[in-house]
């Protein structure tokens, strides 16, 4: 059988949405810094309008240097396109405002960012009547249940946060497609070099990019990707899909852009109408993260399985979770879906409660304390504190985290400066 | 708008915009695909003032089917459209196998048709052995390869002119949404249709051979024959662009169809 030819994933970190520049040959993606394009004819100008011509007309809707980022994160996750936001919370958003409206429902993992388990909580309700049942992220048939005529959206991340469940998506895909719901997965921890969402199953992918795909701590953006999977039509549930849209003269999305319905629909009306643009400087941030994505996750797991096997045989500490170690619920999960590795974010519990965990995190000098993962650098936090300091004892029992828990986001300095720290830090924790 | 032939639905785009009694196109997409792989072109045809109609072929996006097995039947069945659509006269406009159909009509009844238009057309359209048996298991690598060949070298890294648009992964979750056997169908309809020069020398309607200068599938070479059997063709390369010249140069596609066809139909408004 002949091979199909397609370029490697490798290969489109550092090509996918760029052809060098015509005008000067510029290697490098260059900043378009402009807020509008000169349109040309009248003719043309009514044609971008009518969405029958391509290109650009106004940064808040799209922009060259934006869209390699967004072209290159598509063909990395494997969709048919992507739309870039300010934050991956705009992503979120951008999503929910494109599927669904008044009074819609969600069914939502337990175990996600805390930013996202506002929005669904508080922000949703309050603005649109849009409710969100939680379920635990480990349940199918828990999915399965919540699941009423108007949920719109099944959503959960690779890996959950901070308890680091790992999503079985196939199966809960497998739930959602089953009652005509698509599935949307926040793949932020793991970047689509550990895991690709759509080829098991996802509908929608979103980023935070400020993560490990920027990686440097520098810029914050998000990124929508449209699997192309889901049949719109067919479900009969998302009137923004298939009516007429009366914005753009009785546009059906569907019907015009088939398996980019999604893609046009977020685009030409959610950055249009919301304006959660992410800037071009910004992209190309993130666009040199994106470039060596394979060789810094692998480092970075590298790193974290090195930090793992120390904290594992540390005294100071009560017990690691990491999705590889066998003692993790989802060790065979992880072995399955995630092969290359289970992501650089760990959490463990200290001996000696609060004040030990105070005393750490203190103590460290490598590690910085600060509300953030997927940084170059190696990160600490106390969630309990700080990330999930708006949940009640309750609630944060419910979603697993413990008053010692302690969040690691593993950089990419040199593992025995990593462990030798730890090493030190715990160390002065029990020295109350 | 949906129409229906032989008792079968079908699903016709109209590029946004109801018909005004312009003059009919009639828009042909390719083996294992839908109508939607002409969004730019229909869209802007019927801005033109033309009337615009995007067809899913039978078995094919949401027209209703089963596909027939060759050009031939196809051919007929799109004579049938075209009645049922109520058009004394179409411009066609074909691409890959669409081409094929598009051809077969003119030759047979060129009196339904004013013009025809083929992009990515060829002679003869042997197809791949290892194509076809992967097409004949329904094995997902024919939809790959299909993705792959159809598009020029320079495409596979993309920097398409719709934003954030990746097109190796809409080309390829396009085929993915095929039933079952389709692409087979049409891959072995094309393959088996043979000499397509023969039959073109009974066109007599002006026609243009829009061709994709790096075209993997059917080779602007391969498209001689018919430039030389057909009386009043014109040949027209679009740079850079491989076999889905319409998505990967959409503009150039939509320039060429109008600077051809305004002129052979008197101006879109004058059916």
């Amino acid at each position: 059988m002949v091979d199909p030819g397609f370029l490697h994933f490798d290969t489109l970190e550092l090509h996918a949405g760029q052809r060098p520049d015509v005008e000067f040959g510029a290697r490098a993606v260059p900043i378009y810094q402009t807020t509008s394009y000169v349109f040309g004819d009248v003719e043309r100008a009514a044609g971008l309008f009518n969405l029958e011509r391509q290109g650009h007309i106004y940064s808040r809707i799209s922009n060259p240097t934006v869209a390699v980022l967004e072209e290159r994160i598509a063909a990395l996750e494997g969709g048919v396109g992507a739309v870039a936001t300010a934050s991956g919370q705009a992503s979120l958003v951008l999503a929910i405002t494109t599927l669904m409206g008044q009074g819609a429902h969600i069914v939502s993992s337990a175990s996600i960012y805390g930013g996202s388990r506002n929005l669904f909580t508080h922000t949703l309700p309050r603005l649109a009547g849009i409710t969100t049942t939680f379920v635990d992220p480990r349940d199918p048939e828990a999915f399965a249940a919540a699941i009423t005529d108007d949920t719109r959206l099944v959503f959960g991340e690779t890996l959950g946060n901070p308890g680091l469940e790992v999503m079985d998506v196939p199966e809960i895909a497998t739930v959602a497609h089953d009652r005509g719901i698509p599935l949307m997965i926040d793949n932020t921890f793991a970047t689509p070099y550990l895991f690709r969402p759509f080829d098991r199953g996802a509908d929608l992918v979103m980023h935070s990019a400020t993560k490990f795909l920027g990686g440097h701590g520098v810029a914050i953006g998000g990124v929508l990707v449209d699997g192309g999977t889901f049949d719109w039509a067919a479900s009969g549930r998302f009137p923004t899909m298939t009516e007429p849209y009366e914005s753009y003269h009785g546009l059906r999305f569907v019907e015009e852009f088939g398996t980019q319905a999604f893609l046009m629909r977020a685009r030409v009306e959610g950055l249009r109408d919301l304006g959660a643009t992410m800037a071009p400087q910004t992209a190309f941030y993130l666009l040199q993260g994106v470039e060596t994505l394979t060789v810094r996750m692998q480092r970075h797991v590298d790193n974290t399985r090195a930090v793992v096997a120390f904290l594992v045989d540390a005294p100071e500490v009560a017990w690691v979770s990491y999705p590889e170690l066998a003692d993790h619920p989802d060790h065979d999960l992880a072995k399955r879906l995630l092969p290359k590795g289970a992501g650089a974010i760990l959490s463990f519990g200290i001996r000696g409660g609060r004040d030990a965990g105070r005393r750490f995190i203190e103590r460290l000098r490598i590690f910085s304390h600060l509300a953030n993962v997927g940084d170059a650098r190696s990160l600490v936090i106390h969630p309990a504190s700080t990330t999930h300091a708006t949940m009640s004892a309750a609630e944060l029992e419910a979603v697993g985290i413990g008053e010692d828990l302690i969040r690691l986001s593993i950089g990419l300095e040199d593992p025995r400066d990593l462990v030798a720290d730890l090493r030190q830090a715990l160390r002065a924790s029990q020295r109350g | 708008m949906d129409l229906t032939v032989a008792d079968k639905a079908v699903n016709v785009g109209t590029g946004g915009r109801d018909h005004t009694g312009g003059v009919p196109v009639v828009l042909l997409h390719g083996a294992g695909m839908d109508r939607t792989v002409w969004q730019f072109q229909a869209r802007a045809l019927a801005s033109h003032g033309y009337d615009v109609y995007a067809v899913d072929l039978p078995g094919h996006g949401a027209s209703a089917g089963p596909p027939p097995a060759d050009i031939e039947g196809y051919a007929d069945w799109l004579v049938g459209f075209i009645d049922a659509a109520g058009i004394d006269r179409a411009v066609l406009v074909g691409h890959s196998m669409g081409s094929l159909i598009a051809l077969d009509v003119a030759a047979r009844h060129p009196d339904r048709v004013l013009a025809l238009v083929l992009l990515g057309v060829a002679a003869e359209m042997p197809v791949h052995p290892d194509l076809l048996a992967a097409a004949s298991a329904d094995d997902h690598r024919a939809f790959e390869l299909v993705a792959s060949w159809s598009h020029a070298k320079a495409a596979h890294a993309g920097h398409h002119p719709t934003p954030g648009l990746w097109m190796m992964g809409s080309s390829l979750r396009l085929l993915e949404r095929s039933a079952p056997g389709v692409l087979h169908n049409d891959l072995a309809a094309c393959d088996r249709f043979g000499d397509a020069a023969e039959r073109a020398a009974a066109i007599t309607v002006p026609t243009l051979l829009l061709l994709g200068e790096h075209d993997l599938m059917t080779r602007p070479a391969a498209a001689r024959p018919l430039a030389e059997a057909i009386a009043r063709s014109r040949v027209q390369v679009v740079p850079g662009t491989g076999h889905m010249l319409m998505v990967e140069a959409p503009d150039a596609v939509i320039d060429a169809i109008v600077a051809f066809v305004d002129p052979v139909t008197g101006g879109s408004g004058a059916a």
